[in-house]
């Protein structure tokens, strides 16, 4: 019983950590286009910071941003 | 045969897991230095923001940011129950990025000081590509304590406990298109309100020729809201690219929001970047909130801070950005110089302006347009 959960925990945790190497749909030469700042969701980090802040300040709604997480410490 | 089969299914596992792993990278070392401005509403607030980024070992990122906010408020609610004031605000982050293969682990730690609060913030982070590096997964938790004051009352101190949990996933959907997930829930528990902010009630003593008077706010010592958000940006057949972004969000005060934005980039060249965009945001008013309570004490907790009543505000960005290094210069690599004007027009559905000299409910609804601009250098190196 013990060996049969064993390869069965061993084929799931194979499977799982393979998923990675699914065949790539968008392969690395073709990625010059999504390599290009213009399609960078966070191209400025420094003005993004700002602009959610100013937001963050004066609207009800906060968080799923995007960014990294802050704390404005503002009231 | 067993032992055989179990040794099989390890090294197959073991050499598929080598063959997928697509190491991620840190971000670039770069270094920004803005300047922003706001002007709306009788506020007015601008500064500098510092950010440094850079690798100090292969796998090893730190950064630092430097920001300052000098307030000058003569605000709707300064101008109706209180004074004029002028105040600075400081905010200090630090971050450490270390990259392990394709998972990047991040922490960083921000504190932030003005006269009347303090807020510490610590955030960890984890980022994990997958799928040969098509979709990368990242989550994250912040942890935030924050002590209120009161100016000119020296006793006054109440504490905010704060707590977040970020999940995000970026996905390649096509060589032309990015998509990406968020979800965060934010509980803070605490004194949550402003402390000099008050709510109107009617008072219909004849001796009150304005027929209201005030008291202080009071909020629930709790708020937990979740928000999840999905963007996406696709390239189109020239240089160029369109985004878009939705965003819901919803709380345990019953403000529920909606935000949206749409936008385009265009490029003139390989220096010019210009971008357009347009916001869109909306949201219910808090359960406790009222522009005018009919009564002294008329419910346990009472608002009248504007951000929690039900509005509307409307955004509309243009932005340009110039590369004037393109073949490095010392130890540079390249550097850009960056423009940003933003217009935003706030309508709110159910705050009165109190300036105007109208009975009492009667008040014309209140609304401002705000200009934002940012000015900013960005060197690589």
């Amino acid at each position: 019983m013990s060996h049969i959960f064993f390869r069965f925990l061993l084929a799931v945790t194979c499977v799982a950590m393979t998923a990675c190497s699914v065949e790539p749909w968008v392969k690395p030469y073709e990625r010059d286009r999504l390599a290009d700042p213009i399609m960078f969701f966070d191209r400025n980090p420094v003005s993004s910071a700002y602009i959610d802040h100013v937001y963050e300040a004066r609207e009800g709604a906060r968080g799923a941003t995007g960014s990294g997480g802050g704390g404005c410490g503002c009231n | 045969m067993k032992t055989h089969l179990n040794k099989l299914l390890s090294s197959t596992c073991l050499s598929l897991v080598s063959l997928a792993s697509i190491a991620a990278v840190l971000p670039e070392d770069r270094a920004d230095a803005l300047y922003h401005y706001y002007n709306g509403g009788g506020i007015q607030i601008d500064g500098p923001s510092l950010l440094v980024r850079k690798k100090v070992t292969g796998n090893i990122s730190v950064s630092a940011n430097y920001y300052i906010d000098s307030i000058s408020s003569a605000s709707i609610d300064v101008v109706t129950t209180a004074s004029e004031y002028e105040e600075e605000r400081t905010q200090m982050s630090l971050g450490v990025d270390y990259l392990n293969n394709d998972t990047i682990m991040s922490v960083s730690f921000t504190t932030s000081d003005e006269n009347d609060y303090t807020a510490n913030t610590m955030n960890f982070g984890i980022s994990q590509e997958v799928f040969s590096g098509l979709t990368t997964i990242t989550m994250g938790y912040g942890r935030g304590s924050d002590e209120v004051r009161r100016r000119g009352d020296d006793v006054f101190r109440a504490d905010i406990d704060r707590r977040s949990y970020r999940l995000g996933i970026s996905q390649v959907i096509t060589r032309n298109f990015l998509v990406g997930f968020n979800y965060e829930a934010i509980t803070d528990e605490g004194f949550l309100n402003n402390p000099y902010r008050t709510v109107r009630y009617v008072d219909s003593d004849p001796g009150n020729l304005l027929g209201y008077a005030y008291e202080p706010e009071i909020y629930p010592g709790t708020r937990t809201s979740n928000a999840a958000s999905i963007r996406a940006r696709y390239h189109l057949p020239y240089r160029a690219a369109i985004h878009g972004s939705y965003r819901y969000s919803t709380d345990t005060w019953d403000i529920t929001a909606h935000t949206a934005d749409i936008g385009y980039t265009h490029t003139f060249g390989d220096p010019w970047i210009v971008d357009i965009s347009y916001r869109f945001y909306t949201q219910t008013k808090a359960g406790f909130y009222s522009d005018l309570f009919p009564f002294q004490q008329a419910q346990n907790f009472l608002a009248r801070d504007k951000e929690l009543s039900t509005y509307t505000d409307h955004s509309v960005t243009l932005a340009a950005s110039y590369e004037f290094i393109k073949h490095g210069w010392n130890f540079i690599d390249k550097g850009s110089i960056n423009l940003s004007y933003q217009r935003i027009l706030f309508s709110y559905d159910d705050f009165r302006d109190l300036r105007a000299t109208t009975p009492v409910g009667e008040e014309p609804l209140y609304d401002f347009e705000a200009d934002v601009i940012q000015l900013f250098f960005s060197f690589w190196f």
